[in-house]
């Protein structure tokens, strides 16, 4: 099985959230994919919606570009509604 | 248990000064308790331990189908039946979880799977055991999936993201194959008749010895466990695990009115656990190396299965060929 494509699937448990990765199938076209991944993954009414995708489609961030890519916002405190201060007497903003 | 045997290729434990920069980084990350992902940096051991125990358990699941299977066309009624379909085709979901874990670490899936069809990969020894009667369908759902779920709760702690999200998704799921065997079992020892329940002490005198043997040796005759421990691949050790599980069955086997064939269990005030006789390791051995009752069997069954489902695996290639080139005509 391992010659056909690798698909992620994605699955939406319920109206109103986002679609969340559950794990991969194998399968010859994207049809069979949907199907694999209804079959694998949504037994029990574990969700609403299902996206299958080429895994070799997928770009993902090197784990080891962690700083890299996520160290600049850490530095704008200033992007943070904690940063301003509000007199007491302004009450909940 | 599911996987009773892995290597780790560890003879000895490093110690932090010893490691590698990279080493020290990952086993900090790991005693952090911060799980370890696909792509983030790991000891080869660690890689191969997991390949390893991942295809041994995905294989459990798969082959754990066979045993069940024999007793699809002879389940005593309608409902049955479909409870015991919904129980082998999460295995085969459970299974199916544990390859798409195991390949995010890079092993090939069909390479392992030819592992096992070549004898070279194990699987639980719990499987080599032929399912005689039905009250063996109660047995093996409570006691074998007794004995995974104890193992797989703990394992939902396992520092690897991908085998320990696939672990949680499995546990929702065992308690459903445990309760429906139990039921079985209970039907019989509530309504049954005296063969009924004689049936039932079978199957529980049969497999009772089988399913302690799922935790794998004792933890002093288990090199690999404290690699793996260390690695937290492993949260708790075989016979920590096996004490778990006789402490939680012996009162669900004694509420079923029925014993378990070893003379030496007892309850001991002073520790809070069971003690309990030791088992027969020399069967262990022999199961694991291939020389139970239906290694041969399982594996042969498993290589048919493949082999006669090729044209279906060509079928579908053909069809989702035929239909893209429709689609760029």
């Amino acid at each position: 099985m391992s010659e056909w494509r690798l698909y992620e699937v994605f699955v939406r448990s319920k109206h109103g959230l986002n679609h969340k990765h559950v794990g991969s199938v194998h399968a010859a076209d994207n049809e069979m994919a949907m199907e694999n991944a209804r079959e694998l993954y949504t037994r029990r009414n574990e969700g609403v919606s299902i996206w299958v995708v080429p895994s070799e489609t997928i770009t993902a961030s090197a784990s080891d570009e962690k700083e890299i890519l996520f160290d600049p916002s850490e530095d704008k405190v200033y992007r943070h509604a904690s940063f301003y201060k509000l007199p007491d007497e302004v009450g909940h903003m | 248990m599911y996987a009773q045997m892995v290597e780790t290729g560890t003879k000895r434990l490093k110690t932090l000064e010893e490691m590698s920069p990279e080493e020290r980084e990952f086993q900090e990350k790991v005693d952090a308790e911060t799980k370890i992902e696909a792509k983030n940096w790991m000891p080869e051991g660690y890689r191969k331990t997991l390949v390893r125990q991942i295809s041994q358990h995905a294989h459990s699941e798969i082959v754990g189908m066979l045993p069940e299977g024999n007793w699809v066309t002879r389940a005593p009624t309608l409902k049955r039946k479909l409870q015991l379909m919904a129980k082998i085709q999460d295995e085969a979901g459970h299974g199916l979880y544990l390859y798409s874990a195991m390949e995010t670490l890079g092993a090939d899936r069909d390479e392992e799977i030819q592992k096992l069809h070549d004898g070279k990969a194990k699987y639980s020894s719990i499987f080599n055991y032929p399912t005689l009667n039905w009250a063996d369908m109660g047995a093996v759902g409570w006691l074998v999936d007794g004995a995974a779920i104890v193992n797989q709760v703990v394992l939902q702690r396992t520092s690897y993201g991908p085998y320990s999200r696939a672990m949680v998704r499995i546990c929702k799921e065992e308690s459903f194959h445990q309760r429906q065997g139990y039921q079985i079992l209970l039907d019989l020892m509530r309504e049954g008749t005296q063969d009924q329940k004689d049936m039932v002490q079978d199957a529980i005198n049969r497999l009772w010895w089988p399913s302690l043997m799922m935790f794998g040796p004792h933890d002093d005759e288990s090199p690999n466990s404290q690699q793996s421990m260390v690695w937290k691949i492993k949260r708790k050790s075989n016979d920590e695990l096996r004490q778990m599980f006789i402490d939680q069955t012996i009162p669900q086997l004694e509420f079923l009115g029925c014993t378990v064939p070893d003379p030496d269990l007892k309850w001991n005030e002073e520790s809070g656990h069971y003690d309990f006789g030791e088992i027969n390791w020399k069967e262990f051995y022999d199961v694991l190396k291939g020389d139970g009752p239906c290694n041969q069997e399982r594996i042969s069954t498993r290589r048919k299965a493949i082999d006669e489902g090729a044209w279906v695996r060509e079928a579908a290639v053909a069809y989702a060929a035929k239909q893209k080139q429709r689609a760029a005509a």
